[in-house]
């Protein structure tokens, strides 16, 4: 197993009207080149602190403690290039006055060192892998001529575009229905295998996670309570946290609610 | 047999756009009992919101009937309206984007009272401290601003909100969809606890199948505004029957726990 990047009692506090919440606290977590982790909690959990601190994102003003390391690299790994970003709102990734063909030919053209044919070749190539219908109208078209699933879709080609190893996915789908929820899942899945990435899937749907991570890791009020295969921690969890969180889990075999009123008369 | 509490026949909303006019809602008929709770599913763009904003007469309808409490609700205008409204309430998905976020907890809830006349304003402290109580807060929390309480504290404000003019139905718009899952169980029981004991019905709008299974008795399927099928949730979530139905069923993530033995 290759150590794609190795975080090392990491803890980030935010300095908020005077006062400073810590974020993260003493997290230590490696992830394996190629492998799909998800980093799963709920709000305030630090989550999605991890993937911004592991992106170099973080606000300026946020104190960074501890060791963010890529064992096997000898420089920091560039976002865009190294790194692929995808967010939960498409609407605030992309640009909405810039052609979304010219969005992603950007990045090849940024990090790959692609002329500009050669950039929109790309970007009508990755417009084909994320399943955009009719990519030639696609590289024409702006973002808000496209769906939320669309516009994600295409956010999903810039994150790629130069081929990064490492794909994090912060809450991609939480903002899409059901059935587009499904769709981008199951792409996500299928980059991530087709060009060898390595996957963090930032959630708070447990249940997603499951079906898509190999690991699983869970987060609350900043501190990594429990990691672990994800057969392991929905199966046999050690932490009453991920307990509670598992029961309180709905799927279709959910109800009724044992509160709840039988047929009205 | 009586009168349902809410009859919805051929309902039809047009909009135009582009020079095209598409029906977001399509002939669409439903109907619900008093104390009952029916969920609208389907996927984006399939018109669940835009019925319940035809019902809440935010828009009017290019078609169609709505009879509520046994009166036709579409011909209401002025005060009658406003009389009818405070039985027929909605709670949105962000509490905070439909509420103003400076206001106190004590002025979103006062508000129904004085506008419906409930309650006169020496008796309304009373009142807002009871309504606190019927969702499991503290009466304390009526001189704190809206945006200084948590999204679990804010959507059973909303709630409150809701009930303090003693609707019979109250439209729940992806109410729990944006609550951590250890608060929407409890908002859920709160919902749940509030049917049973004042006999209010749910017109329960939602994307989550998994959610629906728990709180809701009935259930229609919309696809293009259209109802794609409808019955019993139980039976309509195990075996689907419509495209649309089996989609969000495939769709739906299936969280598998083999170990754990208690399958009671």
């Amino acid at each position: 197993m290759t150590v794609l990047l190795s975080v090392r009692d990491l803890t980030v506090t935010y300095r908020r009207d005077g006062s400073e919440v810590a974020a993260l606290k003493h997290i230590s977590i490696d992830v394996a080149a190629g492998e799909r982790v998800a980093i799963i909690g709920e709000s305030g959990s630090g989550k999605s602190t991890l993937a911004l601190a592991i992106a170099g994102l973080l606000p300026q003003s946020s104190r960074i403690e501890g060791r963010i390391d890529w064992p096997g690299r000898n420089h920091a790994p560039i976002g865009g290039r190294d790194i692929g970003f995808v967010f939960q709102d498409p609407s605030a990734s992309l640009d909405p006055v810039m052609a979304v063909g010219k969005q992603i030919a950007e990045v090849a053209h940024t990090h790959l060192g692609l002329g500009w044919s050669a950039a929109y070749a790309k970007a009508k190539t990755l417009l084909e892998r994320v399943r955009l219908p009719d990519p030639d109208v696609a590289l024409r078209a702006y973002p808000h001529q496209l769906s939320g699933g669309q516009k994600q879709r295409v956010a999903i080609a810039a994150a790629i575009a130069a081929g990064p190893k490492l794909l994090i996915a912060d809450e991609a789908t939480s903002a899409l229905d059901t059935i587009v929820q499904a769709e981008i899942a199951a792409l996500i899945r299928q980059l991530v295998a087709e060009d060898g990435m390595t996957l963090l899937f930032v959630s708070h749907d447990i249940a997603l996670a499951a079906e898509l991570a190999e690991r699983i890791a869970v987060f609350r009020h900043g501190d990594l309570v429990e990691i672990g295969t994800t057969a392991q921690v929905v199966n046999t969890p050690r932490n009453a946290y991920t307990r509670a969180l598992l029961d309180a889990h709905l799927g279709l075999d959910a109800g009724p609610m044992p509160w709840r009123t039988g047929t009205p008369a | 047999m009586s009168s349902p509490l809410l009859a919805v026949s051929e309902l039809t909303k047009r909009y135009r756009r582009g020079g095209q006019t598409i029906a977001a809602v399509d002939g669409i008929s439903f109907h619900i009992e008093p104390a009952e709770t029916l969920a609208l599913a389907g996927p984006s763009g399939s018109g669940k919101s835009t019925i319940a904003r035809l019902l809440l007469r935010l828009i009017e309808p290019d078609a169609g009937h709505i009879e509520f409490e046994g009166g036709d609700f579409l011909s209401l205008n002025g005060a009658a309206l406003r009389a009818r409204r405070a039985r027929l309430q909605m709670v949105f998905q962000d509490p905070l984007a439909a509420f103003n976020p400076r206001a106190t907890v004590a002025r979103v809830l006062g508000d129904p009272l004085r506008v419906h006349g409930i309650a006169s304003r020496r008796e309304r402290p009373r009142r807002i401290a009871a309504l606190l109580e019927r969702v499991g807060l503290s009466a304390d929390l009526a001189t704190r601003a809206i945006h200084e309480i948590s999204g679990g504290q804010r959507q059973r404000i909303a709630i409150a909100r809701a009930i303090a003019t003693k609707p019979s139905l109250v439209v729940l718009d992806e109410a729990v969809s944006a609550l951590d899952v250890s608060v929407r169980g409890q908002i859920l029981q709160l919902l749940l606890d509030l049917q049973r004991e004042e006999r209010i019905a749910y017109l329960f709008i939602s994307h989550d199948l998994g959610v629906i299974s728990a709180i809701a008795h009935r259930i229609a399927i919309l696809d293009a505004g259209r109802i794609a099928e409808s019955g019993d949730a139980r039976a309509v979530i195990d075996a689907p029957q419509s495209a649309i139905g089996k989609a969000l069923v495939a769709a739906t993530p299936k969280l598998t726990r083999t170990s754990m033995h208690d399958a009671s």
